[in-house]
């Protein structure tokens, strides 16, 4: 085994630290398109219609986003793996109709322990997504294709016809997406300390970094030493807790929940994270990334409104951009593996 | 393991190698066997038990109206997952196949209510589909991008595309004589007209991917793409007829839901492409590629469908439909492996046992 790993070549690593490498490297960086994108959606509309950027308009584009965001953070933990969740809308919709239960039943509850409620809730349906697919040994695509109906079907055998509206909820609690501190609303700064915290870990922790690895060559990260469906499993428990908090703001946001909350919302967050440059075969990509894509994907539906471009548009508007973002992103990483291929050459 | 830690030192003890198989133990199945217990046969058996059990324990399911209704509501279903069971065949997917539906059911509605002749309608939204078919295709074969990526990004586009096209619009009056043919019976027995032209694509897709060269190159793709392509097959050219194919089927399918339910909108059959793979996948299509049949598929889509009108029939709600449909695409994929795993730590065993008894 080791013998084999001695035979790979030394690292070549790129002499950076002089203003033109950073230069580059922000160059390379693979959110670049997308912000560009985004700067330039947000710049155009703006200058057609000045009303996009008040300070309503853009506590609504941040609002709209808020929810798509936190759970493309939790769905790049698992594309970066190599792995996927289909049904995390169905999570996301049991969760939310759970909280509308709970101040129903317990009008009096404190806010903070249904949060906690909530996440726990998320957690443990994603725990059943991670056990089955570690355990099992059988791809996350078919398994969390299977949950998603499974979700959906408790919801509907739960909910019924009943719905819970903003109304059965205490004020303070729908306040919370009411609410601004400079100009924020209270629920997207918790996304963004959300997306920020788990930013930080994969880029910056052990644990963070083996789930790259898994997702580059899960093989490798076996013989590595990596405990890769220990790893998996986390991730996949970590993304029903995010996915439990975008139920509980989902319960804040929205004035009712009920049996179809959160349906088809699967494809959206994978079309997210796509965007956002987290490559679907994992490895790669970033939770900065699927977050602005969320973003993106959010924004471009508003300023076409704002641009008064018919609504019908939008959709079609959507998949192009998801086709771009591919494309892009596969022209890059062509042209890495080029570089990779010359440099490791010169390197023999 | 001591192999993995000491580079120098020779192997110190063998050790038990659970990968090399025994004289004794039978190398796999062959024959008959290997068809009357293969996962796809499992499907069948599962659909003919449950047939059985609804027709004692069921009232009103054995009877000519249930064929009718159940054969009416599988058809889109049953009609897009034969070219979907080649592509994951293949290795690859299409998420895009609804939308493509809805994008033919839209040209229908905008066409004819234009006034346009009702078989040239027919004609042009046959096309469509092939036309998006094509897109996916290219972008899939040509430029070699990830199918699963692409196809969310169509999905989006190509219903997107129905949008612009129909709006919010609905068109209903098509020529009576069209419609009713689709909800005809044949005779008295209960089997709708359309399903001859629905047994034409089944048995196009199912001598095509058994019985000939072009199929079996499929499964050999599904297994490894550089191999296939080492033998002379045409990877990138297979794919994209495949894909051709899929939009052409589900334009099909659109054309049909339009004139099933007499209604031409942008949302038609959204949402059936999950329907769709879990049907295929419940046939025992292994989603890695290179495992499946058409017959197994057949079976597992009849059989959800089958459980869905059971299950109405018997008053059990709605919701309850959505959960078992689930509950058998997870069971279907989990059941194998915990089979395999007892396979394993039974062989495992048994070389153990054998190494012992040879050594001492």
């Amino acid at each position: 085994m080791s013998s084999t790993l001695d035979h790979k070549k030394p690292t070549t690593a790129a002499p950076a630290g002089s203003a033109r490498g950073a230069a580059a490297s922000v160059l390379r960086l693979r959110e670049l398109p997308v912000i560009i994108a985004l700067v330039l959606l947000v710049l155009v509309t703006y200058l057609i219609n000045p009303l996009f950027l008040t300070p309503q308009g853009i506590k609504d584009l941040l609002l709209n986003a808020t929810i798509v965001m936190i759970l493309a953070t939790g769905q790049t933990l698992l594309i970066i793996t190599r792995n996927i969740d289909l049904s995390v809308g169905s999570m996301l919709g049991l969760v939310a109709f759970g909280t509308g239960s709970i101040f129903a039943a317990m009008p009096d509850i404190p806010i903070a322990a249904v949060f906690v409620i909530g996440m726990f809730f998320g957690a443990l349906l994603g725990a059943i997504n991670g056990l089955l697919v570690t355990a099992a040994k059988v791809p996350a695509l078919v398994i969390t294709l299977g949950t998603l109906y499974v979700f959906r079907g408790l919801n509907n055998a739960w909910a019924g016809g009943k719905q819970y509206f903003a109304g059965d909820r205490p004020d303070a609690f729908g306040a919370l997406s009411v609410d601004t501190v400079l100009g924020f609303p209270i629920i997207t700064l918790l996304a963004i300390v959300v997306v920020a915290a788990v930013a930080v870990y994969m880029a910056g922790t052990r644990p963070g970094r083996d789930l790259y690895a898994i997702g580059s060559d899960p093989d490798a990260a076996t013989a590595f030493g990596i405990k890769v469906s220990k790893r998996v499993f986390l991730a996949f428990l970590a993304n029903g807790a995010l996915a439990g908090l975008a139920g509980v703001l989902y319960a804040s946001r929205f004035n009712s929940v009920g049996a179809t909350t959160g349906t088809g919302m699967e494809l959206t967050v994978v079309a997210a994270a796509v965007v956002g440059g987290v490559a679907i075969f994992g490895g790669s990509g970033s939770v900065t990334g699927a977050a602005l894509g969320a973003l993106l994907l959010t924004t471009i539906t508003s300023s076409l409104t704002a641009l008064r471009v018919d609504k019908f548009w939008q959709q079609a508007i959507v998949g192009v951009l998801i086709l771009t973002a591919i494309i892009i992103d596969r022209v890059a990483s062509l042209r890495t593996a080029r570089k990779l291929r010359i440099s490791e050459a010169r390197n023999v | 393991m001591s192999e993995t830690t000491s580079t120098t030192g020779t192997a110190a003890a063998p050790v038990a190698d659970n990968t090399r198989p025994l004289a004794s133990e039978p190398k796999g199945r062959t024959g008959a066997a290997r068809i009357l217990a293969g996962r796809d046969a499992i499907t069948i058996y599962a659909l003919v038990a449950f047939l059985i059990y609804a027709a004692i324990a069921i009232p009103r399911f054995a009877s000519p109206v249930t064929t009718g209704f159940l054969l009416l509501d599988v058809i889109p279903v049953l009609l897009i997952a034969m070219p979907m069971t080649l592509i994951i065949i293949t290795g690859e997917i299409d998420l895009s196949v609804a939308s493509i539906a809805g994008l033919a059911s839209a040209l229908m509605g905008v066409l004819w209510a234009g006034g346009m002749d009702i078989w040239l309608v027919l004609a042009v939204s046959l096309l469509a589909g092939i036309a998006a078919g094509m897109f996916n295709g290219f972008l899939i074969a040509v430029l070699g991008l990830p199918s699963l990526a692409v196809t969310i990004g169509t999905l989006a586009l190509f219903r997107g595309l129905a949008l612009v096209t129909i709006g919010d619009n609905a068109v209903a009056n098509f020529p009576k004589p069209l419609t009713a043919f689709f909800t005809s019976k044949l005779g008295g027995t209960g089997i709708p007209t359309v399903m001859i032209g629905v047994v034409a694509v089944i048995v196009f897709f199912g001598v095509l991917l058994h019985f000939t060269p072009f199929g079996r190159g499929l499964f050999a793709i599904g297994y490894s793409k550089e191999a296939a392509s080492f033998v002379g097959i045409k990877v990138a050219r297979s794919k994209f007829w495949l894909y051709v194919a899929s939009g052409a089927v589900s334009a099909l399918a659109g054309i049909y839901w339009t004139l099933r339910y007499t209604s031409a909108r942008s949302d038609n059959a959204s949402g059936l492409e999950l329907a769709v793979i879990a049907a295929v996948l419940l046939g025992g299509v292994s989603i890695f590629g290179g495992k499946g049949s058409i017959p197994g598929v057949i079976a597992g889509v009849l059989l959800i469908g089958t459980l869905n009108y059971a299950l109405r029939l018997a008053r059990v709600s709605d919701v309850v439909l959505i959960t078992v449909t689930g509950l058998l695409l997870i069971v279907s994929v989990v059941a194998p492996s915990v089979g395999s795993a007892i396979k394993q730590w039974r062989h495992t065993r048994r070389v153990r046992r054998n190494f012992t008894a040879g050594s001492s």
